[in-house]
């Protein structure tokens, strides 16, 4: 089999991943511009990404009696400090002006007496968001000259003296390949999940939190491109419902649940209550013989079961099933909860592009938004809009400031190059190895030697060199792959995108030499965390190796500007 | 995790194939749905609300507790009912208003 077609498309901007933060910058451009718009999206935007199944709540927002910068303050204190406060107060200034957007296509709040959104804590408000990808992807679908191209992976930047030129990719429903031209370039692809041995390695092995569908492409096409990123020890590790792998956060805020231990003894204050700090604590009273443990929710009110089950039903309905298959309700049988693989996103902790305020990346034209933007954790849903809107907002601005450009002569001949390297899968017919095989065997490196559940998130420096060596093996082996058709295709691409990050996130880990998040990134060989580390660890790829480089913290009030 | 396709409902509409965000349900030589790749379900029951015709069910996998229980949902304006059949043949309904915001 091989590639039967080509096509060369052009356009003036091309957003790679139709989720959240992609629908939002293509409606954002619409109302503020006449320019062309591709959106090239590996799967359907119409549930594709994070928001397949459902949202819960907007867990990023500004609550009545706050101001953005207490959201500055509490995603900071969250992250121990490494964070890009300037685009945290970016962000969080829009937060408010995103959802009422939401609400305007349909998004259900929850609003008491006075017409005002209901709070959940100190940052959220209740939603339905069982229907929010549907609702950001129907308004997309109404915009003119936003063409969507569904099922189109993109594998490669065109980058040319380190400015954007547009990207290559392959299509899963026809033997197509693509190469389209853009004048500037948004990356909002999901962040890496896969990286490491499941919760659940057998049958339901993609029962995990993030979408198994996210494998780091944005990152990987990022780092090969000799783009800076930064942050990616910030591993992020969710607390989990044991075996659906469903939020906790519901049962926690909603019914007040507590963490406890199968003493019975609630044990979350023992050792703080930060995102990585709740993980750590269950971890170690595991290890200390005190587990299972639990959210304490055995005498909840029937009530609250029923508001539990149906709020489960909107993001997570496996946990539901879960319940009435067991014939207990949470009321009855308190919930088991683990942590989970670790991943690599954006949205939650800080790894991503290195990116100024506009959420440009350090190639001129590539702009970065949602999960795959460092620096700005916390973000959650709302926080990816704002991003596609600023990142929108800028592309917009320079298109307006530059002249047009005449095209390079080189197209035709760049897509064959990489036509033939589609084809050379296609077409191996020696393949020693299974995509699944080498999966299995880089999950099962990152898990033993790179602080997987199985070595209870820990690391030290030997073996992360031999999580490093192990790695490049792999590398070179999934070179050698077959695929049988273009569903196969994108699973080789789908690996060797995952082996990139990976390659990223251990010399990260390797290169914190000190342990400031419990289980995010703990380094055995440092186990304390200094002062002197209260800086950002970044790296870029020069001729295929990783450079690391050291930034200083951008602090309150300071803004961080690319300075080539 | 993953999903059930009954051949005998299913009506080859494609509504399912368009809507997975892994691209993982194809149309068989027959024209009916079936998921290529069971293990790399997601489980996000996007396929179950798309289908008209109740063809697609869904399931925990013994490895996560499972023990055999379907679970489908059908649409009716603006509830979604959603229906969890057990292994005895009992059956349990919930019913979710979408107008209706989470309390939690």
């Amino acid at each position: 089999m091989k590639i039967e077609e080509k096509q060369i498309l052009h356009t003036d901007i091309l957003i790679i991943g139709g989720g959240t933060a992609g629908c939002y910058a293509a409606m954002t451009i619409r109302e503020h511009s006449d320019y062309s718009v591709i959106i090239a999206e590996k799967a359907n935007i119409k549930r594709s990404g994070c928001l397949a199944a459902g949202v819960n709540a907007l867990n990023a927002y500004i609550t009545k009696g706050h101001v953005p910068q207490d959201y500055v303050d509490y995603a900071d204190k969250d992250a121990d400090h490494i964070v890009r406060q300037d685009l945290l107060l970016t962000m969080s200034e829009g937060l408010n002006r995103v959802t009422a957007k939401m609400e305007q296509l349909g998004l259900v709040i929850l609003k008491d007496e006075n017409g005002e959104y209901v709070a959940r804590g100190n940052r959220n408000i209740k939603i339905n968001g069982e229907n929010f990808k549907p609702l950001l992807a129907d308004a997309v679908s109404k915009l003119s000259d936003v063409t969507v191209i569904n099922q189109l992976n993109i594998t490669d930047y065109i980058v040319e003296n380190n400015v954007i030129k547009g990207a290559f990719g392959f299509s899963i429903a026809e033997k197509k390949a693509y190469e389209i031209r853009a004048k500037k370039v948004l990356i909002a692809t999901g962040g890496a999940a896969g990286l490491y041995r499941p919760n659940n390695p057998g049958f339901s092995r993609h029962k995990m939190w993030y979408p198994p569908f996210n494998t780091g492409a944005g990152y990987a096409m990022g780092i090969r491109a000799g783009a800076e990123m930064t942050t990616f020890e910030m591993r992020f590790i969710a607390l989990r419902c044991k075996d659906t792998i469903a939020p906790t956060g519901t049962i926690a805020q909603g019914v007040g649940a507590k963490q406890v231990n199968s003493l019975g003894e609630v044990y979350e204050n023992k050792y703080g209550l930060t995102t990585s700090q709740r993980v750590y604590g269950t971890v170690k009273e595991n290890l200390e013989g005190r587990g299972p443990c639990y959210l304490r929710t055995e005498g909840i009110t029937e009530e609250q079961d029923d508001s539990l089950r149906k709020a489960y039903l909107n993001m997570a309905p496996s946990q539901t099933l879960k319940w009435v298959e067991a014939g207990k309700n949470p009321s009855e049988q308190n919930v088991e909860i683990e942590g989970t693989e670790p991943y690599i996103v954006g949205g939650h902790t800080a790894s991503g592009y290195w990116v100024d305020t506009n959420r440009e990346t350090t190639i001129h034209g590539l702009f970065a938004a949602g999960d795959v933007a460092g620096g700005c954790p916390q973000k959650y849903v709302t926080g990816a809009l704002v991003e596609g809107e600023i990142a929108a907002l800028r592309m917009v601005e320079q298109l307006d400031e530059e002249k047009k450009e005449t095209q390079s002569e080189k197209e035709q001949q760049l897509l064959e190059e990489k036509v033939k390297e589609y084809d050379t899968f296609l077409q191996n017919e020696n393949a020693m190895f299974t995509v699944e095989q080498l999966e299995e065997a880089m999950q099962k490196v990152m898990d033993a030697y790179a602080g997987g559940i199985g070595s209870h998130y820990q690391f030290n420096e030997k073996q992360l060199a031999m999580a490093d060596e192990k790695i490049r093996q792999l590398q070179t082996l999934a070179a050698g792959l077959h695929a049988e058709d273009m569903h196969e295709l994108i699973f080789i691409y789908e690996l060797t995108e995952r082996l990139t990050v990976c390659r990223s996130v251990i010399a990260h880990l390797g290169a914190r030499k000190e342990t400031r998040w419990h289980s995010f990134a703990e380094n055995l060989d440092y186990p304390e965390k200094s002062d002197e580390w209260l800086r950002y660890v970044n790296s870029r790829m020069e001729d295929g190796e990783l450079k690391i480089i050291y930034r200083d913290l951008v602090k309150k009030g300071e803004t961080y500007e690319h300075s080539n | 995790m993953s999903i059930a396709i009954d051949s005998m409902k299913c009506r080859g509409c494609r509504k399912c194939t368009t809507v997975c965000p892994g691209s993982l349900i194809e149309l068989d030589e027959n024209k009916k749905a079936c998921i290529r790749y069971p293990k790399d379900c997601w489980g996000c029951a996007s396929c179950i609300k798309e289908c008209n015709f109740g063809a697609i069910s869904f399931y925990l996998g013994a490895d996560i507790g499972g023990m055999g229980s379907k679970m489908t949902v059908s649409t009716d304006g603006d509830l979604l009912n959603w229906q969890i059949e057990k292994t005895d043949g009992t059956k349990e309904v919930i019913v979710v208003n979408k107008k209706d915001s989470n309390k939690y």
